[in-house]
């Protein structure tokens, strides 16, 4: 605090004292405004990098927008060789590997927010979460290296061959498809691993808003006679619902602009809309990454950031809908409580 | 008050199985330990192979020459990628933090609950959840395509742009964690607003932002969407700041690229060097992360 | 009907020592003068401890809980009445570090052996607790809760029971039109009578009542012990209380407990006027607690 002491030095008298009070008072008139105006600007420009990256794709998709029209939505192939230039191939992957992710993400990180939170003394659960937070720093391009020079030939030598071995290798969607290249590069492989990328943040949250059940309400349920699950499945999961269904929004969203784990694992078939869980495939996120530095003309270029604003509209929509579910809850809640 | 006559309790036949209960229970909390089990094991996995793999690349010459241009030597190192890395984040940081901490004391001190923050808020929540590459494409259109060429600072506005809104939020978080009376005794002695926000609140929040700004740059500096197109990468050392080689002129090496397009050559010293830029980013990223976290213990402390 | 009757107080009897009014109990109520050891025990209670870590609360408890009447627990704070109360339907097993040992024999068992089925003990012994609990679903869900999950029952067998649950609780009228309603949109008093209605629906024996009140206004009160007394003629009723009124408006039975120990226990009426116990009666008397 001397700092401002110093500044608020008593005048002790004297002209020479007075022009300083007057110096240091104009000065100190001026810093506020500066001041507050950096930081509003700073506000506002943090808000405005949305609408500029809005902007700056749709005018250089335009072009590409305008030459195609619809038609990226309606073609199945990605093949500017042959001047087609559909989406369809890559949206199919994206969906795809998200889903297959989300399958194994939320029941796994429901049941590890139990453990957390139910079943294990809280120094161990402490070290568990912190494991498991760990996950989530790890950076994309590394799962995709150990996905690629580990899991692939995992799942393509062991896996694969084990489950094309038992009835369910010929249910429809697991056999093999057209593009079928062993199953290790693949849309199952790239949902698993991205399963694991997206885990972390949804158990933390699932973790945090499980905690909030109150404890009495928790013991009379126990009271009346419930084990932990039921008690999870029929209170604490109602409670916690809406902070869980958030988290799996934010969660999906994440899964969907993966980029470099998926772009290593999920193949480069740009051509085709799987037929198979393990054939390979595209997403809109790998897609770009993989063919941006090789398109040479400016009808290709223009295409590929076209199918980064389509990434970008369903990214935002997510996020949109992902706050808005958040607020009305808390609203609800709010009145409630 | 009416009496109710009684209905007789259901006989014992018509009880649910108690033991299909207590079974399914056990179901699900074997479950629960195998769910963490597989989280743990995952980690230990990638741990475990990075390292392994990681540390036979690491030599003298990974720390200290550049990539090799013929992609069949067996020397060579990362050394100029780390370097250009370490120089695209720092740049990122320059632009990033100074914004968003600002940014972050608007949304702390002065808008608050006010329409526009909360709109702010909001976009800012949305920033945060577009995919990296988008940027790198955002980065590419404004800087790449109209100067004709790629640049380690296009990569850096890219990073920056990842940082801007994380920075921004985790500022507000921390600074709306200062008590408001300090606030109040910092402007009852007479100092202005902008002193008492600077010196008193972001004194005693010091700890926490030190950690937020440290934590948002450990999460751009694994990132290699955004690069893709932007810094792209190079086998050179980074020549200063103009000129074909420089920050601004040219590409720029950097880690995650480099390990990007090595991963996929066919020759197993180039596999083996990824591997090695691989495990220094991990050590990078994770020993930040729990240095920080010990740090941030004491940082909470008021 | 519920009333007391209160002496006029008696005259100052030296400088500043008044003698508080007796409370007296009214007629329908069955304690006094019945013979306590020839009626039925629900639960029998011998050389309880109860250990928090290495602390412990309570210390070699005897009791007799008599089926069909209402036994109450006071005593000042911390005294340990929860801390017994809660041993019975053994909720402190949620919690790592706290342990009973002893006898609580419930129908021939002892409650705190390992054999126990504890999913079963707590369909026979409900508990109502402080707070007004109600779970995150509608009323009628509320209600249905124990039903569903002890029993298989038709749907028109459920609304059924649940109809009766709730007009026993005395709350079927205010929320008959209110049943698709979140429980926790009804107001406090409300909410811990549906927490009754939800206990007495799935046909337990014994309610255990840890100072039900204490979170809820006055009228509301008076409602819920009027409740008691009605509930006590089909279930066991044990409730802990602060408010040594309530205890001789509503109980007929009372344990008067002090840092762990029962210090006195019996009849209603003759704690509350004639106390054994000096400690006893200087809790009732108030001079401390």
């Amino acid at each position: 605090m001397s700092a401002v002491d110093a500044e608020l030095e008593p005048n002790t008298g004297g002209p020479r004292s007075a022009a300083k009070a007057a110096r240091r008072g104009r000065r100190v008139a001026l810093g506020d405004p500066i001041f507050k105006g950096l930081a509003v600007g700073s506000g506002i420009f943090l808000a405005a990098t949305m609408f500029g990256l809005a902007a700056v794709l749709v005018y250089n998709s335009w072009p590409a927008i305008t030459t195609l029209g619809t038609k990226m939505l309606t073609t199945v192939a990605w093949s500017p060789g042959t001047n087609e230039y559909g989406a369809l191939a890559a949206l199919a992957g994206t969906f795809m590997s998200t889903l297959v992710a989300m399958v194994i993400a939320v029941p796994l990180a429901l049941v590890i927010a139990l453990l957390l939170v139910e079943l294990v003394h809280p120094a161990v659960s402490r070290v568990v979460g912190t494991a498991i937070e760990m996950l989530a720093s790890i950076p994309s391009i590394v799962f995709g290296m150990v996905g690629i020079f580990v899991i692939v030939p995992f799942v393509q030598d062991y896996f694969v061959p084990w489950l094309y071995s038992t009835p369910l290798g010929n249910l429809p969607g697991i056999r093999p498809g057209m593009q079928f290249q062993g199953g290790g590069v693949s849309i199952f492989t790239a949902g698993v691993v991205l399963a694991f990328m997206v885990l972390p943040f949804i158990t933390a949250v699932s973790r945090d808003v499980m905690k909030m059940v109150p404890q009495v309400t928790k013991e009379a349920g126990y009271g009346m006679g419930s084990t932990t699950w039921e008690v999870m499945r029929k209170i604490s999961l109602r409670y916690a619902n809406s902070g869980i269904v958030g988290a799996v929004f934010i969660g999906l969203g994440r899964a969907l602009g993966e980029t470099m784990a998926v772009a290593f694992l999920i193949g480069s078939v740009f051509t085709d809309i799987p037929k198979s869980l393990f054939d390979p495939g595209t997403s809109i996120a790998s897609l770009i990454a993989l063919q941006f530095n090789e398109a040479t003309d400016k009808i290709t270029v223009s295409a590929l950031i076209e199918l980064g604003l389509i990434l970008f509209l369903i990214t935002v929509l997510f996020q949109i809908a992902a706050q808005a579910w958040l607020r009305r809850v808390q609203r609800a809640t709010g009145g409630r409580a | 008050m009416s009496t109710v006559t009684q209905s007789p309790l259901p006989s014992p036949l018509r009880h649910r199985s108690i033991a299909g209960r207590k079974a399914a229970d056990l179901i699900v909390k074997i479950l629960s330990w195998i769910g963490a089990l597989a989280g743990i094991a995952v980690m230990a996995l990638v741990l475990y192979e990075v390292v392994i793999r990681g540390l036979k690349a690491w030599n003298v010459a990974f720390f200290t020459q550049p990539v090799p241009l013929d992609p069949m030597s067996t020397g060579g190192g990362m050394a100029n990628a780390i370097v250009g890395t370490l120089v695209i984040t720092a740049g990122a940081a320059l632009i990033a933090i100074p914004i968003g901490f600002m940014a972050g004391v608007y949304l702390a001190e002065y808008g608050r609950n006010g329409r526009v923050a909360t709109g702010v808020r909001m976009v800012a929540n949305v920033v945060m959840g577009v995919p990296s590459i988008i940027v790198g494409v955002f980065a590419f259109a404004i800087l790449v395509k109209p100067l004709h060429h790629y640049s380690g600072f296009a990569g850096s506005v890219a990073l920056a742009f990842l940082m801007l809104p994380v920075m921004a939020r985790t500022t507000e978080d921390i600074l709306n964690l200062v008590p408001n009376e300090l606030r109040e005794s910092g402007l009852a002695m007479g100092a202005p607003r902008w002193r008492v926000t600077l010196k008193v609140v972001c004194k005693a929040a010091r700890g926490g932002l030190i950690t937020g700004a440290t934590l948002a740059i450990v999460r751009v500096a694994g990132e290699t969407a955004p690069l893709l197109f932007t810094a792209l990468s190079s086998p050179y050392w980074i020549t200063g700041l103009f000129g074909p080689g420089g920050y601004f002129g040219g590409p720029v090496a950097n880690l995650t690229k480099t390990i990007f397009d090595m991963s996929g050559s066919p020759f197993p010293h180039m596999q083996s060097l990824a591997w090695g830029g691989a495990l220094f980013i991990i050590v990078f990223v994770l020993g930040l992360n729990i240095l920080v976290r010990l740090l941030f213990q004491r940082g909470k402390e008021w | 009907m519920v009333g007391i009757k209160v002496d006029e107080p008696t005259q100052i009897q030296g400088p500043g020592v008044v003698v508080p009014p007796r409370l007296e109990v009214a007629e329908d109520r069955r304690g006094g003068g019945e013979d306590f050891a020839s009626l039925p025990s629900e639960i029998s209670v011998r050389g309880l401890d109860f250990f928090y870590g290495k602390e412990q609360a309570l210390f070699d408890n005897h009791i007799e809980i008599k089926k069909n009447r209402v036994t109450a627990v006071i005593g000042p704070s911390g005294c340990g009445k929860s801390t017994h109360l809660r041993t019975f339907n053994r909720i402190f097993n949620l919690y790592r570090d706290q342990r009973a040992t002893g006898e609580i024999m419930f129908d021939g068992t002892n409650i705190l052996s390992s054999q126990v089925d504890l999913l079963d003990l707590r369909r026979r012994i409900g508990m109502i607790f402080q707070k007004p609990s109600p779970f995150p679903m509608t009323v009628f869900d509320n209600v249905a809760y124990g039903l569903r999950q002890h029993y298989r029952l038709s749907r028109s067998e459920l609304s059924s029971r649940v109809e009766e649950a709730l007009k026993r609780s005395a709350i079927w009228d205010e929320v008959k039109h209110k049943l698709g309603e979140p429980g926790n949109a009804l107001s406090g008093g409300q909410q811990q009578r549906l927490c009754i209605a939800r206990a007495i629906a799935a046909e337990p024996d014994v309610l255990l009542m840890d100072e039900p009140c204490s979170a809820i206004d006055p009228v509301a009160t008076a409602k819920i012990e009027e409740l008691i007394l009605e509930l006590k003629n089909k279930y066991t009723i044990v409730l802990v209380t602060h408010n040594m009124q309530q205890a001789a408006r509503v109980s007929d039975y009372t344990a008067f407990f002090f840092q762990g120990r029962i210090i006195e226990f019996g009849d209603t009426t003759q704690i509350f006027s004639n106390p054994a116990e000096k400690q006893t009666e200087e809790y009732i008397t108030g001079r401390f607690g």
